[in-house]
């Protein structure tokens, strides 16, 4: 056991230790909950990056929990993919975490809004490094949970509502998941995911594979907010506070949905070309739906959830069309969209810390007295837009010729006019928001405070930079292992069984 | 096989009570419903006919034994389930006090 194994489990003991002792402490001491929310994202994103390096050397590494003999204790895995996404979740993360600290000044608890935070990141960096299918189960609860919490955080109607309906669904999810692990444990008398897909070996297309498969679509398709199951997202995400639909729409969906499904397909139950149809009808689906519900909501951040539907559509359609292409630019998608997202989320928040209301039409020239949330808006929103340089530019680019190179013409026509959509969609909301001549309602509007200036600002500048992670050389090192993951398939299980 | 079927049916009790019920209360009773489905259903998954109890014993044949892990599994979910079924009433108690009743068709303020 030498120190890179013990790196992994730190993603989760590290927010673990942190949320315990917050929810001890954090009430008593003044100040202590935003720095610990703060200390402890900042080391995950510190040991994410440390974890990115090592898998350069040693692409694969397996941890045992509790030292017992794998595979019939619990795996921990990193690999391409697992890193991939830490770095994500902990980027992202700790950029709300400093954004929190002013934002969540007008809350009564900060302490339990740190406590539920970190036990989020808990839940979602374990879904992340799990390599066991019902301790994923697990953390998926422990994620899940944390949310619903979360978004009923401000225990007023709306939001109690809102939270009620995500806990429900996401409830209902939950069940569907682990009756399909409780097939494929019938099956396989293993929950190893490796040694599952070995066990799975050559008896893939039967029907209790299918009938799993279906469970799981539509457990983590509800989790994942695809379309047939979207209804809980545009209510939860924009009735939580602004940090926490950042999370949400910038990680949580794609954690707890869309990796968990690609782990689980890709590298145990096996791709087949049914599933990649599938997949890819229902990304165009969610993609076209999401958009077209966008259009005319006059409330922002409900807006900006119903676009999350739509972008989470071409994560699903890249990745579903299982060519290296199509996987690179989903993956790439999902890492900018977290970007992108998390950082047009934070940007409504502003406008509501500084003028009390998200109704669109009852803003307007903002854009004077809040410079740098005009700034940071204008490079997320044309990064969703999808126009060059900016990040999602390219990632859509990827997309689309991907779709074109596997033949599905029409797949790639929907996307382009629902980027072209999309575009439309958020140059509009940039003009209602922050152009034209000041109301006189907003005279006394003030920029919102530093620490929430420097979190957007950051993520800005990601965001106009992530371009340059389709470079050669910081492609092989960032977006190329995670790919490798996906394209190496159902070989996951002699890769990890022979760390063992 | 029939108590295959029952839990199966069990099941879907649960999942009608979710969507048809307009009760917050019982909406909450089917989630639990389908939930206790699903545990018994791990629970069978590891039975094994005239099977004993998983306790290692040296005089007794491991073979006979069912296999204990799906019951530490549905331990675990069972604890979950706890944390999710406290949080649905206390969202639950909160909507009630704000609202003045149970009936979702009338809590329905968020659309679109």
């Amino acid at each position: 056991m030498n120190d890179t194994a013990l790196l992994i489990p730190s993603f989760v003991v590290v927010p673990l230790a942190a949320a315990f002792v917050n929810s001890l402490l954090g009430s008593r001491i003044k100040g202590l909950p935003a720095l610990l929310g703060g200390l402890t994202t900042v080391t995950l994103l510190v040991l994410s990056l440390v974890a990115i390096q090592r898998v350069q050397v040693v692409p694969t590494m397996v941890y045992a929990v509790g030292g017992w003999k794998l595979p019939i204790g619990i795996a921990m895995v990193l690999d391409g993919l697992t890193s991939f996404m830490l770095v994500t979740v902990n980027m992202v993360a700790f950029a709300i975490a400093v954004y929190a600290t002013e934002y969540m000044e007008r809350f009564t608890s900060k302490a339990m809004f740190y406590t539920l935070f970190l036990l989020m990141l808990t839940g979602m960096n374990g879904v992340i490094v799990s390599g066991d299918l019902f301790n994923l189960f697990v953390f998926l609860e422990i994620a899940g949970v944390a949310s619903y919490a979360l978004v009923a955080f401000g225990t007023e109607r709306h939001e109690l509502e809102a939270a009620f309906k995500y806990a429900v669904m996401g409830t209902v999810g939950s069940l569907f998941i682990l009756l399909g692990i409780t097939f494929l444990y019938s099956v396989t008398s293993t929950l190893n995911m490796a040694d599952m897909s070995l066990v799975l070996g050559d008896h893939r297309n039967s029907n209790l594979i299918l009938m799993v498969s279906v469970l799981f679509l539509m457990g983590f398709g509800l989790k994942a907010a695809l379309v047939p199951f979207h209804a809980w997202l545009p209510d939860a995400h924009p009735s939580a506070p602004a940090p926490i639909s950042a999370m949400l729409s910038g990680v949580l969906i794609k954690t707890l949905g869309v990796y968990a499904l690609c782990r689980i397909f890709y590298n145990v139950i096996g791709f087949t070309p049914a599933l990649s149809s599938i997949l890819m009808f229902l990304g165009t689906l969610s993609m076209v739906v999401g958009v077209l519900l966008a259009i005319g909501q006059r409330d922002l951040k409900r807006l900006l959830a119903y676009s999350s539907i739509s972008q989470v559509g071409y994560i699903v359609l890249g990745v579903g069309l299982g060519t290296p292409l199509g996987i690179l630019g989903g993956v790439f998608h999902l890492f900018n969209h977290s970007v992108f997202k998390s950082l047009l989320f934070l940007n409504s928040g502003a406008v509501e810390y500084a003028t009390g209301t998200r109704d669109l039409q009852k803003m307007g020239g903002l854009g004077r007295k809040m410079p740098v949330t005009r700034a940071t808006n204008f490079v997320a929103s044309m990064s969703i837009a999808g126009i060059p340089p900016f990040s999602g530019f390219w990632s859509k680019l990827l997309i689309i010729i991907a779709t074109v190179q596997a033949g599905h013409l029409g797949y790639a026509v929907w996307a382009v006019m629902v980027s072209v959509l999309t575009l439309a969609l958020f140059v509009t909301v940039l003009k209602d928001t922050f152009l034209g001549e000041p109301r006189q309602a907003w005279q006394d509007v003030k920029e919102v405070p530093g620490l929430m200036q420097a979190s957007m600002v950051a993520l800005a500048l990601i965001c106009v930079a992530s371009g340059m992670l389709l470079l050669p050389r910081v492609k092989d090192a960032f977006l190329h292992p995670a790919t490798a993951i996906f394209v190496e398939g159902s070989n996951y299980a002699q890769v990890i069984l022979g760390k063992i | 096989m029939t108590v295959y079927l029952l839990a199966l049916v069990l099941f879907c009790v649960g999942i009608y009570g979710v969507l048809r019920k307009r009760n917050l209360i019982k909406i909450i009773l089917g989630i639990i419903i389908a939930e206790h489905a699903v545990l018994l259903f791990f629970i069978l998954v590891g039975y094994r006919l005239n099977g004993r109890a998983p306790i290692l014993s040296p005089d007794a044949p491991i073979t006979q034994m069912v296999d204990p892990l799906p019951q530490a599994l549905v331990l675990t979910a069972i604890v979950i389930g706890l944390a999710t079924t406290a949080l649905l009433i206390a969202l639950a108690m909160r909507l009630y006090g704000k609202y003045g009743t149970y009936d979702i068709a009338k809590i329905r303020e968020l659309r679109g």
